[in-house]
This record gives structure tokens, sequence and C-alpha cells, in this order.
């Protein structure tokens, strides 16, 4: 892979590759209703504003901490949850604006597949009926051919062909990860949101999910959408990463570029925060203890969101909203400051 | 390190769990000691026993259905399994503190921050009312939580997470223990405010000397912290050494696979290595290896017999048949 083909530069500039998925200026605002008459008194900005291109075929990973709307994001962008403002465009169309049976013709092409497989898979459901669901839902081929397919689709995941009558709570956490994806992939999606897909499981089983991931993206060529706090994972799997922060994306710029020299004073932080296991390595490392807590998202302070906690924040930095620009080709920043 | 005295020696501890589905063996045989002011790291993925381990130390665990079936655990000359209970009540937060994983479900939402943290000196301590305040509030300066008096009059739910824990260290800390053992205390938390809890609990056991136990599954927490690490799998250490060495050179199977599993942060690596298959159910405790169905070097040895802890070198024990180094089953054996 070149260089050129994994940056991901909104607006579209000169890249190679093609965009896939185009989220512009989107934002999301939950109301807070109070008082007598339940008006509407505030609102949480889950997502505030972010923009950023997804290219086919490649990996976009979303990181920040708890809080910072990372999974809203992703939500949004399946309409799962309406937009307050802003779009997302799949190919050539707007999903923003794109309803019912239109949506529904649409919704086989991005698939999501979740955190925890304990709550995401109906323990009264068969493995079968959990994978062929989807198959049924969009009439896809007849009850012989759809047998058929679960159980190429088991297959593809590592799993048996027998498993296919037996019921969530036999399987593993991991296991039970696998059934979730291969549930996603069963109706041949371009795309699938993964968010924090392996969260929930050891870390043995971790990476054998994230090996099946990008198994599956090299044979079905799948571009995926990649939610994780985990950042050492989200270096391995990622071709593309953003950073984000109360509602906004801090950073965004290829993997190697962003981890290697990272610009935001967040960014910067977040990975010093990170451990590394190795213990030479850590006897000599300098860390950026960053100082209180993520704030509200409903009450975010004024200017640079990370202006409360950041090490370098300047009086501008608390009124005035860093402008999101192009740092070099490919990288981009919301920051005064950041050279 | 070496000079240290030794605080803790835990030898044979076995626990098990008598449950409706069957015997669950959660620990079985561990042996391990601490010394004065020193950290060990206790490494082991969901179901390995380190925790039930560390409640069985201080017989925390619901018995029944649990049961402490064998084992000593000794303390100051004497047997913290044997004790009687009033005395084990004074041990427990007196000079062994605790701290667990998730502070919202431990400490009580329904009493204040200080109210917590004076409970555990009065119970342990014949002190005033106004000497236990100014106490706490020392107390929650130390572990950095601002305007440390206003504070004493919170209540959890009014702190964030990563506050929420300074106080459960606070609270483990009233009595200046001379052992602090800490279950997951970062796992609930962000990865910034982790590093924090790090540096404070590092910065404390440098001004206190205290002994502290970390209970974690993720290597790269202890990687900067410990002085000694055990690897807990099914139940049993598999594996013990200084922090350097096992990075470096892991002698144990479970653990190169779990260091190869985990991807690096500082360079882009290929494909991740996997430990196959899952972990083990403990209601069976098997006659043969319990990594034996997932590891790379199995051979007939492993089936027959589970391997004890083998003492290598002077720092080090592990538990396996197939000697790395020599490539072949280890000598003697």
């Amino acid at each position: 892979m070149d260089s050129d083909s994994m940056t991901a530069s909104p607006p579209a500039g000169s890249v190679d590759g093609e965009i896939l998925v185009r989220v512009r200026n989107l934002k999301k605002h939950f109301p807070i209703l109070g008082g007598l008459f339940r008006r509407q008194i505030g609102a949480v900005k889950a997502v505030d504003g972010v923009t950023f291109d997804i290219y086919r075929g490649q990996t976009l990973g979303l990181v920040g901490e708890s809080g910072s709307g990372k999974s809203t994001t992703g939500r949004v962008m399946l309409q799962l949850d309406p937009a307050t403002e802003g779009t997302v465009h799949f190919e050539n169309t707007e999903l923003t604006a794109t309803k019912g049976e239109e949506m529904r013709q649409l919704r086989p092409r991005m698939q999501m597949v979740f955190q925890d497989p304990h709550a995401s898979l109906n323990p009264r459901m068969t493995v079968a009926s959990i994978v062929g669901e989807p198959l049924r839902e969009h009439r896809a081929g007849n009850r012989e051919e759809r047998k058929q397919r679960i159980d190429e689709l088991l297959s593809l995941v590592g799993l048996e062909p027998s498993h296919a009558n037996r019921y969530p709570h036999e399987f593993s956490g991991g296991q039970r990860q696998r059934i979730g994806i291969a549930r996603a992939i069963a109706l041949s999606p371009d795309f699938i949101i993964c968010d924090e897909p392996i969260a929930a499981l050891d870390v043995s089983i971790q990476s054998q999910i994230v090996n099946l991931l990008e198994e599956l993206q090299d044979t079905l060529g799948l571009t995926y959408f990649f939610i994780s706090h985990d950042l050492s994972m989200v270096r391995h799997i990622a071709d593309t990463v953003a950073v984000m922060y109360l509602g906004k994306i801090m950073e965004l710029g290829d993997v190697d570029g962003l981890y290697n020299t990272p610009r935001h004073p967040y960014t910067q932080a977040l990975l010093s925060a990170v451990p590394i296991p190795d213990p030479k390595l850590e006897a000599v490392r300098r860390r950026t203890i960053l100082e209180g807590d993520i704030p509200s998202p409903a009450n975010p302070p004024p200017g640079c969101p990370f202006n409360t906690r950041c090490p370098v924040a300047q009086e501008r930095c608390s009124i005035e909203v860093p402008e999101w620009r192009e740092l070099t080709p490919g990288r981009w920043v919301s920051c005064h400051y950041a050279e | 390190m070496d000079q240290a005295q030794l605080v803790l020696e835990v030898a044979d501890l076995t626990t098990r769990f008598d449950t409706q589905d069957g015997m669950v063996h959660a620990v079985n045989n561990v042996s391990f000691d601490v010394r004065q002011g020193e950290f060990l790291g206790v490494v082991g993925e969901s179901g390995s026993g380190k925790s039930v381990t560390m409640l069985s130390l201080l017989r925390l665990i619901p018995m029944p259905p649990g049961e402490i079936v064998a084992g000593t655990v000794m303390y100051e000359d004497q047997d913290l399994l044997e004790v009687d209970i009033d005395e084990l009540r004074d041990i427990r937060g007196g000079k062994i503190g605790f701290i667990f994983q998730d502070p919202m479900t431990s400490l009580n939402p329904v009493l204040t921050v200080g109210y917590q943290i004076e409970e555990s000196l009065k119970i342990h301590q014949e002190t005033t009312a106004d000497v236990r305040e100014a106490r706490a509030i020392e107390l929650l300066e130390l572990v950095g939580i601002p305007s440390a008096e206003q504070r004493l009059k919170s209540y959890p739910h009014e702190l964030s997470g990563g506050m929420r824990q300074r106080v459960m260290i606070a609270v483990a800390l009233a009595c200046s223990p001379q052992i602090l053992i800490a279950d997951e205390p970062t796992t609930a938390l962000d990865v910034t405010i982790q590093a924090q809890i790090i540096d404070l609990i590092k910065d404390l056991r440098e001004r206190l000397g205290t002994a502290v136990i970390w209970i974690t599954h993720d290597l790269g927490v202890v990687a900067g912290l410990a002085d000694r690490v055990v690897v807990m799998y099914g139940g049993r250490i598999v594996e013990e050494a200084l922090v350097g060495d096992l990075y470096e050179t892991p002698q144990h199977p479970y653990t190169s696979g779990l260091l190869g599993s985990l991807p690096r942060l500082d360079q882009k690596g290929e494909e991740l290595v996997t430990i196959e298959g899952q972990p083990p159910s403990l209601y069976n405790l098997p006659d043969r290896c319990t990594f034996a169905p997932r590891c790379p070097y199995v051979f007939e040895k492993c089936l027959e017999e589970s391997p004890p802890l083998l003492q290598i070198t002077d720092t080090r024990r592990v538990a396996c048949w197939w000697d790395v180094d020599k490539e072949g089953p280890r000598d003697g054996q």
C-alpha cells in the first residue's frame, strides 16, 4: 500500500482511491428537557461537527475516551439515529436525506458489529436463525439456498456448520462475536461499522477476532469504520485514524504518521498514556499526565473543547474554537498552535 | 530487593466453589510471596483465578459455596486462614488494604466520602473525631483530590470514575497498610485516567514503602510498574519472573502467546500471533496440563501429568514440561 492511498483528506483534494463514505460536519445533539412543561433547556452535544472520508477497502479507526461521541458517530452514520445537522454520503447517495423503502434497500450494504456479544444476540434464537435473519428479512434466496449460505458464513468466521442449531449461551465470548460477525457479513455488505468489537473479550481472544476481521476484509473487500478505545489495536488494524474528544475530531491522519508524530496536544497525551508491554521502554518513557476528567458534553467549555486539560493552552484557546485545518497533506488537526 | 524481608507467604492455596453445575476449581496449589515494599504484578485472563486467589487470602470469598480447601497464608507469623475472625478483621483494611475494580459498586452510595474513609480509621484505631477528619483530609490530598475538605461531604455519585477510584485508594491507605492489594484498579477507567492512577500508586509506593499486589489482565500496565510478575492460567500459576526477564524471555508458552497477541502502540506489526482455542473450564481439574489443548509445543507428557511449578533459577518459576531454550522436554523430568 503506498502512502498516498492511505491519506484521508476532507474535503477531497488530490487523492487516489475511491471514497465510499463521506461525512461532512455531522452533528448529533440530544435535547435535555426540564421544567414544568418539559421544554428543552439544553443539549448534549454528543457529536458536534465531524468531517472525514472513508476509502473503499480501507479501515478508518476512531479512537477516544468514553463519552467522546464515538458510538453516536457510528449510529448516526448508519441513520440508526437521525442526524441533527450535516451530511453522510454513501457512494453518491446522501443517507441523511434517504428514508423509508429507499433506505431499506441500502441497508444490506452497510452493517454493524457490536461491542457486547452477550447483549447483541437474541438468547432465544438459534445460531442459524440469527445469522439467517438478514437473509430472510431481505428475501435472499429460498430456504435451501439460505441454509447453504448460513453454513458458508459459519465456516467463513471459523465456526462449524454443526453449531447452527445451538443457542448463543452455549458459546464463549469470542465465538459469540464470530456469530455477530457472520450476521454482519450475511448480505455481503460493502461497509461495516465495528463498535468496540473486542472490548468485552479476553486478551488472547481479541487477537483471534482482529485477525478474522482483517482476513474477511481481504477476502470480501470490506471497508471498516473501527471504533475503539484501544489505541494499540487501532494502530494494528487501521489505515487512517481519527481522534475524537468531546464530540469533535481533534486530529486525523494516516496511522503511522499520526502515531509516530502526533501533532495535537490531546493525541500526544493520549498516546503517552498507553502502557507498552516492554519494561525497558516503560522505564525511560516520558508521560504527559492530563489533569482532571473529560468535561460533560452537556456543558462543554467554550473555545477548544480540550482547553481545560491542555498542557499548552493559551488564553485564545478558551475563546476561539480552532479551525479544522490541513497541516500537511492528509493530516488534519483542530488546534490553534499545532504545527 | 532480595534483601527485603518477606511480608506475605502463600503456600499451596486451593479454593473451590461447590456450585449447582458442579465443583469449580478456581485456585489450585497457588504459592507465592511478597517482600517488603515490593510491587508484584499478577496477570491473567478472566477465570484464571487471580481475583479469587487474593480474596481467599483474606477469606473474603462467600463461604459456602466457596471453600478454601488447603494452603497457608503466613503474615506476621500467623496463618490468616487459621486466625479467628476478629483478628482477621483487624488485618483487613488495617495492615492489608484492598482496592476493588469498580469503585461505583464498592463505595456505599448513601454514605459520604468522608464517612467511608473515617469508618476504617474508627474501626482500626482509637482516635477522636477531629483527628479522623484531619486524617481523612490528609488522605484525600495525598491521592490528589482537589478541595479535599469540601469533598469529605460529597457522595460517590457526585464524583467522576477517576475520582471515585482515588477515594477507594484513600480508604485502602487510611490505616497505612503494609500490603496493598489492588484488583484491576484501572480496568474500568479511561486511559488518561488510568495514567493518573498509575502515577499516583507509583508515587505513594515510593513515599510510603507499601508492598503492592496489582492484579490485571493487561501486560502493558504491569510492565512499567512491577518488580516481579506472576502469570496465572486456569487457576494455577504458570510462570513467575522478574519483570524484565518475563517480557524478554518468557518461558511458558502461554506467556509468550499472550505477549505475541498484544498489538504494540510503538510499532506497526504484522499479523497478530493468536493463542488458538478457548480458556479452560474450571469444572473438571484435568490430570494433564491445563494449557495443553491450546499449546503449540504439546507432547505426550503434557497429556499425562500436570506440570508442577518448577524453580528454574533463583528468581524464576515455570510450570511447563517443555524447555523453550533447549527446544525439547525439560531435563530431569
